[in-house]
């Protein structure tokens, strides 16, 4: 009996994963963080495009409203909002595209760590890169839109929240539209209902300020927003990434 | 019973057994929904008593609030079976959800169009930006959004897969959307007019819209049949028992 059990244990032995020194999930992390710093900060024009869209499409304001304080003041939050949130989209669309054709977006599906956490690592690089840059060039705007000075600091807040939420839930749609040559128009299409939550608590956290009340509700519920999709996103980007590796 | 459930289950996951059966399903669900419908419109456009406040023109509640219960619950059998297709990898679950797509998106287009002209006799206005409005609005756009997606991508296994997933990120977020679409419309607008809250309906008022329910979820059942039987033929084209099938025609 005893033989038995000890020639199973030397069976099943082999089978074992023999002991190499793999590095940890979180130097893994931080080596795809660095990793995708590194080819953003080279494609300055993907960079540079979004906060020209963003300031572009404010300019339009104006001059198809009506350039008077009255009008456009009244406006500001939800044209800044606007106007920031499809700029983010725009960013986000050639996020997985030149990892597809280059085949380390499969490598990072096949090297044996979870694909969640490293596909987070390409959301949070993208949104320090461009949305961050983005946040700051919000209040510069605003001041051409005659936006209140009291709600500079609560638009730049919301918008440093709610991108963080943008980023996340477009980066599921930028991967599954991964596959296609051109999505520009489709992505929009996924992915503009879900950002509607967004868009309403942050025009609203500065609805709040221009009125002298508190943002401090509606900057939670971004918050709240982000931290929820930080936690759910990662794994429907992962998910959504194996759908679009398939189909190559 | 189980053990049939599970057997009948397992059977629907086949292309083949899953045309047989639901060929049986198809007369009962045509004569439930033919039944239904006359029954409720009838009792609903001749017999119901006018309503107090807003004369015959809530009438078209009986098309309208049908609309919109199948709205909503087509995206959630959607989602349920994009589950099923994504967990079991049973592809009948995919030819489903492609069949509710484009039925549910009508249902949402019919909700809103009798929606809008059910507002001329009674809010003075076609459109109002109401909550409720809003989040039907964006559930529209929600369906074209995963009917786009399906066309867009070329690989069926693909696009079933990623249709899937959009479905289910979309149950996820249904309720974000229409939590925050209740405090925008709390926040901005003034409770104007609203809907005349439900009164304790008559039986004869409330008796033609239970018809009416069952009978859209019968026409429901009975369309989406016959667009995933279709389907079914379209996908199995090359295999011997859709040949054999075709030629006997």
């Amino acid at each position: 009996m005893n033989l038995v059990k000890k020639t199973n244990a030397a069976a099943f032995c082999r089978l074992t994963p023999k002991k190499v020194n793999s590095p940890s999930l979180m130097a893994v992390f931080i080596a795809a963080c660095r990793r995708e710093w590194q080819l953003q900060v080279r494609r300055k024009g993907d960079l540079i495009n979004p906060l020209v869209f963003f300031a572009l499409v404010v300019v339009l304001f104006p001059l198809g409203v009506s350039p008077t304080a009255e009008i456009l003041a009244p406006v500001a939050p939800g044209v800044l909002w606007v106007a920031a949130l499809l700029a983010v989209l725009m960013s986000l669309d050639a996020l997985f595209r030149p990892d597809l054709q280059d085949g380390s977006l499969e490598q990072l599906l096949v090297c044996g760590y979870p694909a969640a956490p490293l596909s987070l690592a390409k959301v949070l690089v993208h949104w320090l890169l461009s949305c961050v840059p983005l946040v700051l060039l919000a209040p510069l705007l605003g001041v051409m839109l005659y936006l209140p000075f009291q709600a500079q600091g609560v638009l730049m807040l919301s918008l440093l929240l709610g991108s963080l939420t943008l980023s996340l839930v477009g980066a599921i749609g930028a991967a599954l539209t991964t596959g296609l040559g051109k999505s520009g128009v489709l992505m929009t299409l996924l992915v503009l209902p879900f950002y509607m939550p967004v868009l309403i608590f942050g025009t609203g956290a500065m609805q709040a300020a221009i009125g002298g009340h508190t943002a401090l509700a509606h900057l939670a519920l971004l918050g709240a927003l982000a931290l929820v999709a930080l936690v759910l996103s990662p794994w429907a980007i992962a998910a959504a990434l194996r759908i679009a590796v398939s189909g190559e | 019973m189980w053990n049939w459930l599970k057997t009948l289950y397992h059977r629907l996951g086949s292309p083949k057994w899953f045309y047989q059966i639901t060929g049986k399903w198809l007369p009962w669900f045509v004569a439930a929904s033919l039944v239904l419908l006359t029954t409720g419109l009838v009792m609903g456009l001749a017999y119901a008593p006018m309503d107090y406040q807003q004369g015959n023109s809530f009438r078209i509640m009986y098309i309208h609030v049908p609309a919109a219960f199948l709205a909503q619950s087509v995206y959630m059998m959607m989602a349920a079976a994009g589950v099923v297709m994504l967990v079991w990898k049973i592809k009948m679950a995919d030819v489903v959800a492609q069949a509710l797509a484009p039925v549910g998106a009508a249902m949402t287009f019919i909700s809103l169009v009798t929606g809008a002209i059910w507002g001329m006799p009674t809010w003075g206005t076609w459109w109002m930006w109401d909550a409720r409005l809003t989040s039907m609005l964006i559930l529209f756009f929600l369906y074209l959004g995963v009917i786009a997606l399906r066309e867009a991508l070329s690989p069926q296994e693909v696009a079933a897969k990623a249709c899937a997933l959009l479905a289910i990120v979309g149950v996820i977020n249904i309720p974000i959307i229409k939590y925050s679409v209740d405090w925008w419309y709390t926040l901005h607008q003034p409770a104007s007019i609203k809907l005349t809250e439900k009164p304790a309906m008559p039986a004869s008022m409330y008796l033609p819209l239970l018809f009416m329910v069952l009978g859209f979820y019968a026409l429901l059942g009975w369309s989406v049949l016959l667009r995933a039987r279709a389907e079914v033929l379209r996908r199995e084209a090359k295999s011997g028992w859709v040949r054999e099938l075709l030629k006997d025609k």
